[in-house]
């Protein structure tokens, strides 16, 4: 590919993964002020200014101190269980053209997704600024279990905010979450889904600052969020390059994920990113389907703005009034995305289609009838974009799928959609 | 020169301080928005900033939410806010417009500001952007002469305040308090160190904000800032104007009578 003035993203030679190299700088960085292209950047209020340098200082001394990434990798291995396994699908395959599909099972880790990999990081940068309070938003309730978990291991104070609609339609990671020791705030504003949370917790934030890290769980935000996030995520795309060469001999011709604001896809993204052969492809919530206009899919769809501080693709109107997004799925609803993933879709790196409801309910019964394992809806999204992905690759093809999370926080949406709790 | 100048300029020939009142642009509605700062104006306001409605206002309390979702769902559109800056002008007030940014770079951050020029408009208040990353705005406010008002806080560095004043005009907006806007029963202490360390940074006028719902909180924030803001305590009664005009009297008083620095 053609290679953008500033040479951040072009291609060039595989290299081989070394551990822990998850954490160095690279140039794939944003620049210092975190801009990703035109992308990322600070849009946020004054009075968090301070809080995001503090936040950056110590993030990047902490990204290339051994002690830090010792006791991050000793985390990641005895308590989340890393590496996640490698598994290949070939039952569900024969649905998709006959390709070769890998599952990247990040839904095998402890607290049920991808969301760990990020909270361990935050949570320990938590304590080396001092800080004894987390906040933190949640969509599907995953990145607030997976929050809560790290803060009781940790002894640290919790507070999650949560849409009233996700609350209702993810009451059993609101039993979780408190049930580990953390306070869960429906929130009823606006939308009342995973955006208004981010509001609110933003609010949370200007005002306890002193105190308090918000510990966000996507790519997206103001600098540094988006770059420490992904690096903390680079572990999913680093071991399943290792896993994939070591089962299949060979590179995938693509690696595919699902995108609400973009953290499983990104960090999956970044361990072939430097691949040119590997096709990276993200999939959005289409919802009821694009013309429905009911969907989240902010990069098909979207136009450039500013949403909880930083530029990227948005679902916004003419004034720039932030639009409603919709999914199924209580985690990829959100009219925002991170700004790499902006980046990444203008310097044509990687690839973003939209995944309806109806196609990812399908995929999650799927995967559970041939491969006896059941995914988050939102993972469905990938996996129903990887079945349409495989025909047009033919049996030659092989692919690599994020499963980002384990589905049963979704079962109650499930047994409604097919019908199951009818007698 | 800040389009503002002449404003504090008099403040400070009469020894008191400015009072800076605040509603959003179409609460309750167009009309009603135009009509409520109009009356503002005629009983003491020396400035009225027009807030734009916003989709996600994260430096807002609950008050301010509610009056900009009210604005939106009666179908406040962005033209709307110029006809109302349009307005206020017309009737000899001194108008700014305070935003979140989105809105701005959606219209157009040149257009923006050649339209506000245009309906009369002094200047931009810009709660989510930072100088660092205002390089279009900045470059637009100088074509249109507008004057371009940041925000600090009581957690801005030396470093920060040094940057944010060197790029403001018309007037510094430093907020009171750690947090969102709303009425509060004390202003705090911040506020006072907060002017004090600005101060070393620059001769602006400074204003304060985040809080203030009485005259008598006007008048201790009058004792050590060049401006006073009040914003929520007005939105809470734009319902009745006989109720924003005496609250506007009560403050207008309060700006006079600068309690004592302590």
């Amino acid at each position: 590919m053609t290679s953008p003035e500033d040479g951040r993203v072009r291609s060039a030679e595989p290299t081989e993964v070394e551990p822990g190299s998850e954490h160095e700088p690279d140039r794939h960085d944003p620049d210092a002020r975190g801009h990703f292209g035109p992308y990322g950047g600070r849009f946020l209020p004054e009075a968090l200014i301070g809080a995001m340098d503090e936040l950056a200082t110590v993030y990047e001394k902490a990204r290339l101190d051994p002690d830090f990434v010792d006791e991050l990798n000793r985390l990641l291995r005895d308590y989340a269980g890393r590496p996640s396994l490698l598994t290949e699908a070939p039952r569900f395959a024969e649905h998709a053209g006959g390709a070769r599909i890998f599952l990247k099972r990040e839904d095998l880790n402890h607290t049920g997704s991808h969301k760990i990999n990020n909270v361990l990081g935050q949570a320990l940068l938590t304590k080396r600024m001092g800080k004894k309070r987390v906040i933190a938003e949640t969509g599907a309730g995953q990145h607030g279990v997976a929050t809560a978990t790290a803060c009781a291991l940790m002894g640290l104070e919790c507070v999650v905010y949560m849409g009233e609609v996700d609350t209702e339609r993810q009451k059993l990671n609101v039993a979780r979450m408190r049930l580990l020791g953390a306070e869960v705030i429906p929130v009823r504003t606006g939308s009342r889904t995973l955006k208004d949370a981010i509001n609110e917790a933003l609010r949370d934030w200007v005002t306890n600052v002193e105190t308090t890290h918000y510990l966000l769980g996507t790519a997206a935000g103001g600098h540094p969020f988006p770059m420490m996030v992904r690096n903390f995520h680079k572990v999913i795309g680093q071991e399943a390059r290792a896993q994939v060469l070591e089962k299949a001999g060979r590179l995938p011709d693509a690696v595919t994920a699902c995108v609400g604001g973009g953290s499983n896809a990104i960090g999956m993204f970044h361990g072939f990113i430097n691949d040119p052969g590997v096709r990276l492809v993200g999939y959005e919530p289409g919802g009821h389907g694009i013309e429905s206009g009911e969907h989240g899919a902010t990069l098909s769809e979207g136009t450039p703005g500013m949403l909880h501080g930083a530029l990227s693709y948005l679902l916004q109107d003419e004034d720039g009034q932030t639009v409603e997004a919709y999914s199924i799925s209580a985690g990829l609803d959100y009219p925002g995305v991170g700004p790499e993933h902006a980046w990444l879709k203008d310097t044509g790196r990687a690839e973003y289609h939209s995944v309806t409801d109806a196609e990812a309910m399908e995929a999650f019964q799927l995967l559970s009838r041939t491969e006896g394992i059941i995914p988050a809806i939102e993972s469905s999204h990938a996996l129903a974009g990887t079945l349409r992905l495989g025909r047009e690759l033919g049996p030659d093809g092989l692919i690599v799928v994020c499963l980002s999370g384990r589905g049963d926080k979704d079962m109650d949406t499930a047994a409604t959609y097919f019908g199951f709790m009818e007698s | 020169m800040g389009r503002l100048d002449p404003v504090f300029a008099h403040t400070r020939e009469q020894g008191r301080a400015a009072l800076i009142g605040y509603l959003p642009a179409g609460y309750p509605t167009v009309d009603g928005s135009a009509e409520l700062l109009t009356t503002m104006i005629d009983s003491g306001c020396d400035i009225v900033e027009v807030g734009v409605p916003y989709s996600d206002p994260v430096m807002d309390g609950p008050t301010i939410q509610a009056a900009a979702d009210r604005a939106l769902r009666g179908g406040f559109r962005l033209r709307d806010l110029f006809t109302v800056v349009e307005r206020v002008a017309a009737a000899g007030g001194h108008a700014v417009v305070m935003t979140y940014w989105n809105p701005v770079h959606r219209y157009g951050v040149d257009r923006f500001a050649r339209d506000l020029a245009a309906a009369g408009g002094l200047g931009l208040i810009t709660p989510d952007l930072i100088p660092d990353q205002g390089a279009d705005w900045l470059a637009a406010a100088e074509e249109h002469d507008l004057d371009r008002i940041f925000l600090v806080a009581p957690s801005s560095s030396p470093e920060r305040l040094a940057l944010t004043t060197a790029a403001t005009t018309g007037f510094l907006y430093a907020t009171a308090v750690m947090g969102v806007t709303g009425a509060r029963d004390q202003v705090g202490s911040s506020a006072e160190g907060l002017v004090a360390r600005a101060r070393e940074h620059t001769d602006l006028p400074i204003a304060v904000g985040l809080g203030v719902r009485s005259g008598e909180q006007a008048a201790e924030v009058a004792g050590f800032a060049d401006g006073v803001v009040v914003g929520s305590a007005f939105v809470s009664r734009a319902e009745d104007v006989t109720a924003v005009r005496a609250l506007a009297e009560e403050l207008a008083e309060g700006v006079r009578a600068p309690a004592p620095a302590r």
